[in-house]
This record gives C-alpha cells, structure tokens and sequence, in this order.
C-alpha cells in the first residue's frame, strides 16, 4: 500500500522504501491472521467462554480490516508530520471516561453486595454473582480505566516533550483498539468463568498473547517516538512511561506462563505450583501497583502538574534519584503479601526492608510534585483541576506511607485478609490513581479538542468535592472495620478457644460496608459529573453561569 | 551449590549491587556540570509554541 504521504513512519535506518507504508502492511497482516484464528476457533472451539471470546475476536479482526480499508479509501491513512497524532489521544479520553464509570459502577453494585446479599442478584443470571463481577470491577478501573488513561497520556506527553509526531503511523491506534479489545475479551471471559485464577491477572492465554502482541507495538511506538526526538534530552514523565511499558511486558510474561490444555481450549495450567506460584504471582501483583499504577501515572504527574501550575519541576535532579530509587526498589516488594506462609523467612524480610525502604523514593517524589507548586499555590484557590492534581498528589503521600506500615510482619499479622488492605488500594486506587486521572482528563480535554476552557469549572469543583469525600467515608470505613476484624479473628477467652465465629466478625462490618458503598457511590457520581463535563467541553460549550473571562479569552 | 550458599550470594550480591547503582545515580544526577542541562529539562512542559513538532529543515 501506499499513500502521498510527507514522511513514511516505519523508516528507520534504511527499513522500507520511501512510500512504503510497513505499518499499515503489519497491521493488516495481524487483522488477517487473528480472523483465520477467530473463524478456526469459534468452530472448534472446545468450551462456550472460547467460543465467545474467538467470535469477538473474529468480529473485531474483521472490524479491523474494514476501517483500515475504508480509511484508506478516503485518504485519512496519511501521515503528516508537522502535526502531532491527536485522534487516538481523544478515543483514549473517551474510553478512558467510559470504563472509568463502568468499572466504578460494578464496584458499586459488589460492594453494596456485601452489605446486602441479595442486591441485583438474580438466581436466574447466576454467572452475574460477587466472583465473576469482582475481576471485572479490579480490571475495569485498573486496566480498562487506567489503562486508557496511561496510553492516552503518554502518547501526548511523548509528543510533546519530543516535539515530534508519534512514530508508526497506523500502529498508535492498533494500540489503542487492540488494547480496548482485550479488555472487552477480558471481561467477557470472566462472565463465562473463563480466567487463569492469579489475582489481577485473570485473563486467560489467548488474551494474554493478544495483550503480549499490543504491547509490544505499545514499546514500538513509544520507543520510536522518542528515537526521532527533536529535544536532546529524554524528559523525567517519559522515563516513568517507558519503565511503565517495559516492566509490564515482562512481569505480564513471566506470571502468565501457561501451558493450554488444547489449543482450541480456554483453559490453561501455570507452569509454576505452589509457593513458587505464590511469589510469582506478588512478585506480579506488587509490580502491577509499583509500575502500572505508581511508575506510569508519575508520568502523569511530572508532566501535568507543571504544566497546569506553569511552574518548572521543584528539583530535576530529585526526579532522577526519584526515579531510579523507586524503579529499582519496587522490584524487591512484592513478598510482603506472603508473610507467615511457606515462603522462605529471609525472602518474607527482604520483601519488608524493600517496602519499607520505599517510603524514601515515594515521599521524594510526593515532595517534588508538591513543591512544584511553589510560588503558584495561589492557583490551589482558582483552579480546581490542579487542586484535584494536588489532593492525588497527598493521598500519594498517605498511601505510600500507610503501605511500608502494612508491610511490616507484626502490623500485617493484624491487617492481611482484613479489610485495612481494601481500604489501602482503595485510598492509593480512588485518592492518588483516580484523581491524578481526573486531573490529566480535565487538563487534556480542552487542550485536544481546542477549548478555551473546560465547560463548567463549578462542576469539577463539586466532583473533586464528592471524590474527596467519597474516599473518606471508603477509608475510615474500612479502617475501623478492618482493625476490628484483624482483632476479632485474634481474640481469645480465657479457655483459650477463640472469642469469636468467623460469621460473627462478618456480621459485625456490616454497617461499614454501607458506609463503603456510600463512599464509592459518591466517588462514581463524580465520574459522572465529570464525563458529562468533558462531553460538553468537547462539543464546544460554555456553562451560561460561567462566561468566558477576559484572561481566559487571551 | 546448596541453597544456603546461593542464598548468601543472593542477599550479599543483591545488596552491594543495590547500593553501587544507588550511589551511581545519585553522583550522576548531582554532579555539578549537569546541573544546566537538568534545569533546562525542567521546563520542557512548558514550551507551549504552537502545539506542533519541531520540522528541522535539511
């Protein structure tokens, strides 16, 4: 194929003739042979979640082929280097707005569920219980919502910062479908009670290979950004994002070697058993937070924030220390989910030491995103969109703080299998992921979709408002319940048999769990307000309330 | 090579290497000469001309 383009994307040292366009070729080639899969699959499929899921893969390859044909035929395929690529950027804002409340929305319901059983539960629709809503409630906001979130950002940061377009032309939007089709996938499979059982890695291998391919087109595309580079330094978000990207390829690797038992079916074994499983899968799941959910919206956080205060960082040099401290010492966390278990004792206090170690890189990075306010913190009174930035920046600081204290082999004796570590993700999850999201959204919308200004700052004012305080009731809640099911599981009588039944504990979070649901209620209609907000930004409005200003208008 | 033996490696080696890659960036990134370049990258999300990539002409 070929097109009159200014440039040709894939064109590095001398690979592919001028007009040549290989990655619309490499995406087609993949669009073609994942639909000869699909149709082989969906007919021999051995079990209905294979069957299901190789006919959306099917229907998506062939989606595929489609758009780029029609795209082509219309020309929309050139590339056009003097200007950055902005319509993948805006369909990771959208899906980034849309997973967010639907994730949160299932979080909900589960939640409610708890306190009562019986809310939304059909016996009729039994595949719709807590363990099959559950992984999609973790995997909707953490992979579906901050996914989106991440690739959207990083591919606007590592433009930027590079002052140059995003590298391999077709390949940035086959990241972004591709990605958005595993999740759909994804969470299909978990309503079919297809899933490989690793916590927050439950996709199951024909996802899991899929996943494996979309990535590396995602490190194709970053690291090829950042190859034709204009500026001659690397910026700091960019670091965080490639760390991000090149730690979840291997952790996403390593945890999900499988063997299938057939090929046409959904099931598959771990190649490791036991305790071996165990600390692969932390080593995982502890890496999933420190480079998915910490390292990558640090990029977020290091490119966002001075540009909204239009303040510099406080201190590049502490941003490298920063950096590479956190990198290298996350790593070594992931054991301190297996204390008191068949893990050998010295890997359990390496586990420890390295949590508790972290709290030096993530209060240095806590302090420069803070500080980087400095001479601006007027604009805390002005500009809601950066104090929701701020406030993500110190439910950082408190989660990161609060982790190394759970870490600690004594403190988790009370806390592990308690709800203190619900109430933990969730302050690092709804405080510092969600907000510092919320932020980049409110920051990105206007300046993608050419704004003047958001549609309606009153109403980012009443989301930061009900996020705060939804996150307040979710962790004070799970605070004093967690506590008080740490102590009550350890209470002994004087016979010494235990105090309490464990139905007893149960019955006595109740009240909390209403709590809960209340705080996570609040926190999702304020990713509502917020997608109504965006939707009317993007469509060119300004609240009546709130006419444009002067300043704003210059 | 018993467990014990590569554990000790495990904990010795891990631990040195930790703290020489700590003590290397920590050198690099306050070594006085690059301070400049580390402030100019400071500012790099502020550039805001025009929202477009840089065309260098040959």
């Amino acid at each position: 194929m070929s097109d009159a383009t200014l440039a040709v994307p894939l064109r590095l040292n001398g690979l592919g003739k001028p007009g040549q366009r290989i990655d619309v070729l490499i995406v087609s080639v993949i669009c073609v042979l994942g639909l000869l899969w699909g149709i082989s699959a969906t007919a021999l499929a051995h079990d209905l979640g294979m069957r299901v899921i190789a006919a959306i893969f099917t229907i998506a390859f062939a989606g595929g082929l489609f758009a780029i044909s029609f795209a082509g035929s219309k020309g929309n395929l050139a590339i056009d280097e003097a200007v950055y690529l902005d319509g993948v950027i805006k369909a990771g804002v959208i899906a980034a707005s849309f997973w967010g409340i639907v994730g949160m929305l299932v979080g909900v319901i589960i939640a409610s569920q708890l306190a009562f059983p019986d809310f939304l539960y059909f016996k009729e629709f039994g595949f719709l219980n807590f363990g099959r809503l559950r992984p999609i409630h973790t995997s909707g906001v953490i992979f579906a919502f901050g996914g989106n979130v991440l690739i959207a950002t990083s591919f606007y940061v590592v433009q930027r910062t590079s002052r140059a377009r995003l590298f391999g032309g077709l390949l940035g939007s086959f990241v972004f479908w591709g990605y958005n089709l595993v999740i759909v996938t994804a969470a299909t499979g978990y309503i079919l009670g297809v899933t490989s059982g690793q916590e927050y890695a439950e996709p199951n291998w024909v996802v899991d290979i899929w996943l494996t391919i979309v990535w590396v087109a995602y490190l194709v595309v970053f690291l090829g950004t950042l190859w034709k580079r204009k500026e001659p330094h690397i910026y700091v978000a960019n670091w965080f994002y490639l760390a991000f990207i090149v730690t979840i390829a291997i952790l996403h690797l390593v945890n999900n070697l499988a063997v299938p038992t057939s090929p046409w079916s959904s099931k598959a074994y771990s190649l490791f058993s036991g305790v071996q499983n165990a600390m692969t899968q932390w080593w995982y799941g502890h890496n999933a937070v420190g480079f998915f959910l910490t390292a990558g919206f640090l990029g977020i956080m290091y490119y966002f924030v001075p540009k909204r205060a239009e303040r510099p960082v406080y201190s590049y040099q502490l941003s490298i220390i920063h950096f590479w401290a956190l990198i290298f010492t996350y790593m070594w966390a992931g054991p301190h989910h297996l204390h008191y278990t068949a893990l050998p004792q010295w890997v359990q206090t390496l586990g420890m030491t390295f949590s508790i170690i972290l709290w030096m890189p993530s209060w240095g990075g806590m302090i420069n995103g803070l500080m980087t306010l400095s001479g601006a913190w007027d604009k805390l009174r002005t500009d809601p969109v950066l104090r929701m930035l701020v406030a993500s920046i110190a439910f950082y600081g408190m989660s990161t703080f609060e982790g190394p204290a759970m870490s600690i082999r004594a403190v988790n004796s009370l806390s592990h299998y308690t709800d203190w570590t619900i109430g933990h993700v969730h302050s690092g999850a709804l405080g510092w992921v969600g907000m510092v999201s919320f932020g980049a959204l409110y920051c990105l919308t206007p300046w993608l979709w050419k704004r003047k200004r958001l549609y309606s700052e009153k109403l980012v004012e009443a989301h930061f408002w009900l996020s705060t305080i939804g996150i307040l009731f979710y962790i004070t809640s799970m605070w004093v319940s967690g506590i008080m099911q740490g102590l009550m599981w350890r209470a002994y009588n004087e016979f010494g048999f235990l105090q309490y039944s464990f139905v007893e504990s149960v019955k006595a979070m109740k009240p909390y769990y209403i709590i809960r649901a209340t705080g996570g209620l609040m926190f999702m209609a304020g990713a509502c307000v917020m997608a109504y907000n965006l939707w009317r930004t993007a469509k060119g409005d300004v609240a009546a309330s709130e006419p444009i200003t002067e300043a704003q208008e210059a | 090579m018993t467990y014990e033996s590569l554990a000790t490696f495990a904990q010795q080696g891990g631990s040195a290497y930790f703290a020489l890659m700590f003590a290397i960036v920590c050198i690099y990134a306050l070594w006085p000469k690059n301070k400049k370049k580390f402030d100019d990258a400071a500012l790099m999300p502020l550039v805001t001309d025009n929202d477009a990539p840089l065309i260098v002409e040959k």
